[in-house]
């Protein structure tokens, strides 16, 4: 387990770091937490010339409160995510998800935004960004600019990042009182998700609000169950309608088949899981 | 001094939850392991590897490697002579067995992924590894059989030159041997008028996955060629070293330091230890070789993989009277040093601790272009267990009778011990009504049962399901004489020596090989209440040829039964030779004196002598009786007439969800009868262990390749350990039936919880779907397995070849890795 031999930098500001990228170009790799590059250069997957490390850039960790929304910094922790409070009382959905993903060392490691960059399609933390329409800031040779959740996923493991830019921030508008549960479903603790479905709502005088439901590792983004949403809210919270509503989880959906599991067995598997992960968001 | 106060502490040391002496360094890591040995001018090996499951190699070019920076030497197998040996089947089971040659490197063919092929020395590892990458081999594909039931058919041969993928078939027969009566008969009576289970069950195949990677270092400079390596069996690599290079035994000094566990994954003589060997003679420098997490999970030995066809006969009343079992088993390329023999192990245990009338065993073993398989935690008792108590319950069902009760009506009453099995072994004791008793109290049994009917009755979405597992295991791998009967290769004994020093402390030696079994602490518990010293004062050294010259190692759940009563009599024997030097010390007769407590005294007198005070009046010889030697130091070798057999009742309680599938335990309970216990902590931690390695083959572990034979559970990623995270805690308990084939009346324990926890998994979730007609669910139990058996009513088969791993270079992952836009976390 020796990775082939690279360079290493380090940078300490977004801008070296962007420079970095522009001189070294396709030959450099840029590592956050490093719980996935690693074990792909481990494994001699992949072999880069060079390795920008962003772990010095202190600008791009912690929580922000900017008004109406709240700024996750690219290279915050999922360990201090998933305790961090702005992000429990605005954003309840990515706390939850967060105190899932893999293991207590990995949260200490990982970080939000490496995740979402690396955009595996069963990483926990797209479907939760995706359904609280979340902005992706990322800063390029010509400064910043800002891509949706639709746009930023854009196939397995491909984002809207391109190769001279850096994710450094997750922008989520708030969401404050809506309530939240990341349902998971796994064979053992430290796995990626089989599937997983985010939900998290407004409820008012017993009445669905708002409903806003991320499915993980459905297909090769991450992906809004958008008529699930639709048939819920304006709709009383009881049993049956959220029954109904789950029934289309699916649709659309074109899930992998692996070792874990055919795609026709995950398009079953989301509908309880969205109805389980709906119920519980509701207190059930 | 006014009174003598009652003494709380216990004085035995045997029977008292010792913590481990050994834990601190290993647990640590402040000790030797073998990859921590770095020796002045050591040079760096690393493998080249077939990525092919079958491919005849066309050219190796290696002169870009041995050009690289660092590079010593880069050999493929037409640089070496003989002198580079062989690998060794120390096991054949027929006298016509269809065996290939089993070179360390390969020469013109590789049988499969993962097969050596050529070796860089270089001077660093990363070196080594990087022009690894440069080597280039050229491959012409050849078929691939990768699956036992495309290898039986012998349409894709994974050596064509055999002519046959069949290596050998070994038949155990009731009539014949005269141990019991016909089996075909009892099938076709009970055809007529009885019961008739068929089943077919597979065992997938499993990685024994032990936590450290193995590791070899050759140092040839000494007069002794010194080899350490991360191994269960240092006596047997030393022999084989003799026995294939030519380098007289002698000259070969072999060491397993501390070693990471194994569970009989480090039971071989592998390549690699080949390679080190020759290649640290042949550069006259000292070499190492570790391989990678990859490189372990991809080529060190797997195990189970085995089909089994069985038909079970009864009477209308549950009554068995036969069993017939057809077994496959997957050698992969090449039969392993008891590779062959695993299946061959578990031809004893298909009637567990039944009655049966009738029984045959027909094993055959198959080649496949897989990694080859050999022993893991069990090895053939696991399988056979499994079959045999999934068949019981499938007889309770058919019958109509809870689980337990058929068991009852067919196993052995206590009364009836010693007991004579239809496969010809004796039990020497057991007793299984008060193991299931007694785990049924713990289990809550009946209160688990009535929810049960509540569950089914409320048609609850979770339905409850209950596994009875009622064990047995041959173990402690011995009596040499019945090995032979069986064509293995080697004994069973096991040597030991206990040495006073001069201060008296003691040294014990052991021929048995720990690797994470806690040999120093039992053994210093024994040795001290034998000897009267203090725990403290004992020091048992193992595991290094030229310190324990004599020894058969760790397998089997053997060293303490084997070993440990071999140590016994080392013990008894310096004690022997003790007493006729403390009476002449003492002035008086050998009758006159007693030993207690680590003391002579002389009866009736207030003169005595401890044992530590003689040790050092044998050092100093002074004054020692005429024609005695001044030597305490005793050695024995003990070589058990029969195996023992521990067993137990073990249940397991696991909820389904019918609606995704998924399974969780919610109770396990187990009563094993090990006899008598010599450190409850051990035991503990043994039967803890070895029920997650079991449910872990139920539930989560497959060693899974692709239809081109590329393992494709080939990280941890895709082949799922449980964590600490997955399991539950177990309850557990034991009866005494103490053994009668060692004087300590132990029994093995290192295998029990494996063997007996996969059925009573599988048997309960299998339960909990029964009424919804499901009579099986193929390991392991994933959820979407359980799913379509509640949905399609199919078991599901073997897991397919067209799923992807998560770390696949040829699926999702390896495309994108090369792509440069965006982070990675």
């Amino acid at each position: 387990m020796i990775p082939a031999s690279f360079d290493y930098v380090a940078p300490t500001t977004v801008e070296e770091a962007l420079a970095a990228l522009a001189q070294y170009g396709d030959e450099a790799k840029i590592i956050a937490g490093g719980q996935s590059l690693l074990p792909v250069l481990r494994m001699r997957l992949n072999a880069p010339e060079w390795v920008i490390d962003l772990g010095r850039i202190d600008s791009l960790k912690g929580v922000r409160d900017e008004g109406d929304s709240i700024l996750i910094g690219a290279m915050t922790r999922h360990c201090d995510v998933a305790t961090d409070p702005l992000v429990a009382e605005h954003a309840a959905l990515v706390a939850r998800a967060t105190a899932t993903v893999a293991d207590e060392q990995v949260r200490h490691r990982g970080t939000f935004g490496g995740a979402l960059a690396h955009a595996d399609p069963a990483g926990d933390l797209g479907a939760p960004a995706l359904a609280l329409d979340a902005e992706f800031v990322i800063a390029g040779p010509g400064g910043e600019r800002v891509v949706p959740g639709s746009e930023f996923f854009q196939g397995l493991f491909e984002t809207a990042v391109s190769e001279d830019e850096l994710l450094v921030g997750v922008r989520i508008p708030k969401h404050t009182g809506w309530t939240a549960h990341y349902e998971k479903f796994v064979r053992v603790a430290h796995q990626w998700p089989i599937c997983a479905v985010g939900a998290t709502l407004k409820v008012s005088g017993g009445v669905i609000e708002g409903a806003a439901i991320g499915l993980t590792n459905m297909g090769a983004t991450p992906l809004r169950a958008a008529g699930v949403e639709q048939a819920l809210v304006g709709q009383q919270a009881t049993e049956e309608v959220v029954r109904n509503a789950a029934a289309l989880a699916a649709d659309g959906a074109e899930p992998p088949s692996d070792l874990n599991g055919d795609a026709d067995y995950r398009r079953h598997l989301v509908t309880v899981l969205t109805r389980r992960a709906i119920t519980k968001a509701l207190g059930g | 001094m006014t009174a003598v106060e009652a003494r709380p502490e216990q004085t035995n040391e045997i029977g008292r939850d010792r913590r481990r002496k050994e834990d601190a360094r290993l647990i640590t890591g402040r000790t030797r392991w073998t990859d921590n040995i770095n020796l002045p001018g050591m040079l760096h090996l690393a493998m080249v590897r077939s990525p092919f499951a079958h491919a005849r190699i066309t050219n190796i070019d290696t002169s870009a490697a041995a050009d690289a920076e660092g590079v010593v030497t880069v050999l493929a197998a037409k640089d070496f002579d003989e002198t580079l040996g062989v690998c060794i089947n120390a096991w054949p089971i027929t006298p016509n067995q269809k065996a290939p040659a089993h070179p360390p490197i390969a020469t013109d063919r590789v049988t499969f992924a993962g097969e050596i092929v050529a070796v860089v020395a270089a001077r660093s590892a990363a070196a080594a590894r990087d022009a690894a990458e440069m080597v280039e081999v050229d491959y012409e594909e050849l078929p691939a059989v990768v699956s036992l039931e495309e290898a039986v058919k012998d349409e894709v041969l994974a050596h064509p030159d055999l002519g046959t993928n069949k290596s050998a078939l070994w038949v155990f027969d009731s009539a014949q041997a005269g141990t019991g009566g016909n089996v075909d008969e009892a099938i076709a009576t009970a055809r007529n008028d009885g019961i008739v289970i068929e089943r077919t069950y597979r065992q997938q195949r499993l990685i024994p996955a032990f936590m450290e990677p193995r590791s070899v270092v050759c140092d040839p400079t000494g007069e002794q060629i010194t080899v350490w390596s991360a191994t269960q069996i240092p006596h047997i690599l030393r022999f084989a070293f003799a026995a294939t290079t030519g380098v007289p035994e002698s000259k070969i000094r072999v060491i397993a330091p501390d070693v990471g566990g194994g569970f009989g994954g480090k039971l071989q003589q592998t390549p690699e230890e080949m390679i080190v060997f020759a290649m640290a003679r042949r550069l006259g420098k000292p070499v190492k070789y570790t391989e990678t997490r990859s490189e372990s999970l991809l080529s060190a030995h797997h195990g189970r993989d085995q089909i089994q066809k069985l038909t079970l006969s009864a009477t209308k009343d549950g009554q068995v009277t036969g069993l017939k079992v057809e077994l496959d088993a997957n050698l992969g390329a090449y039969v392993a040093i008891v590779g062959g023999g695993v299946p061959v192990l578990g031809a004893f245990m298909f009637n567990a601790i039944y009655k049966f009338p009738a029984y045959q065993f027909n094993c055959q073993t198959v080649f496949t272009n897989t990694t080859w398989t050999d022993a893991y935690r069990g090895a053939g008792r696991p399988e056979a267990t499994y079959a045999v108590e999934r068949l019981m319950d499938e007889l309770a069902a058919e019958v109509g009778v809870d689980p337990l009760e058929i068991r009852e009506k067919n196993w052995i009453k206590h009364e009836e011990f010693p007991f004579t099995t239809v496969a010809g072994l004796t039990y020497d004791s057991g007793n299984y009504e008060a193991a299931t008793a007694k785990a049924k109290e713990l289990f809550g049994y009946d209160e688990l049962r009535a929810e049960q009917q509540q569950r089914r009755a409320s048609n609850d979405p979770v339905q409850l399901g209950i596994g009875v597992s009622t064990f047995t295991e041959m173990c402690g791998l011995a009596p040499s004489r019945v090995l032979g009967s069986l064509d293995y290769g080697a004994g069973g004994w096991e040597h030991a020596q206990v040495r006073m020093t001069p201060t008296g402390k003691v040294e014990v030696i052991t021929g048995a090989s720990a690797h994470g079994q806690g040999h120093e602490t039992a053994f210093s518990q024994i040795v001290a209440d034998r000897l009267g010293v203090p725990f403290e004062d004992v020091e048992v050294l193992h595991g290094d040829t030229q310190i324990a010259a004599k020894g058969y190692d760790t397998y089997g759940s053997r060293s303490l039964v084997v070993g440990g009563e071999a140590l016994v009599r080392a013990a008894d024997k310096v004690l022997e030779k003790a007493k006729p030097i403390a009476a002449h010390l003492l002035e008086a007769s050998v009758e006159d004196l007693e030993f207690t407590g680590g003391r002579w005294t002389v009866r009736g007198t207030d003169q005595g002598l401890a044992i530590g005070e003689l040790a050092t009046a044998v050092f100093a010889a002074h004054n020692l009786p005429d024609g005695v030697e001044a030597n305490l130091d005793s050695e024995a070798t003990f070589d058990p007439e029969a195996f023992s057999f521990p067993h137990g009742t073990h249940l397991c309680a696991m909820e389904v969800d019918t609606e995704t599938g998924q399974v969780k335990m919610r109770k396990y309970v187990c009563c094993d009868d090990i006899g008598n216990i010599i450190n409850p902590l051990i035991v503990a931690g043994q039967v803890h262990g070895g029920l997650v390695q079991g449910i872990a083959q139920a539930l989560w572990e497959d060693a899974v390749y692709d239809d081109a034979g590329t393992l494709v559970a080939g990280s941890f990623v895709d082949y799922l350990l449980p964590t600490a995270a997955d399991t539950i805690s177990f309850e557990i308990d034991h009866t005494t039936s103490p053994s009668t084939t060692n004087t300590l009346g132990t029994k093995g324990v290192g295998e029990a919880g494996t063997i007996a926890s996969t059925p009573a998994v599988v048997n309960a979730v299998v339960d909990a779907l029964r009424p919804l007609g499901v009579n099986d669910v193929t390991m392991p139990c994933t959820p979407e397995r359980v799913w379509r058996a509640i949905n399609e009513s199919s078991a599901g088969g073997e897991t397919t070849g067209a799923a992807a791993a998560h770390f696949d270079p040829s699926t999702g992952m390896s495309g994108n890795v090369d792509r440069t836009e965006g982070d990675v976390q």
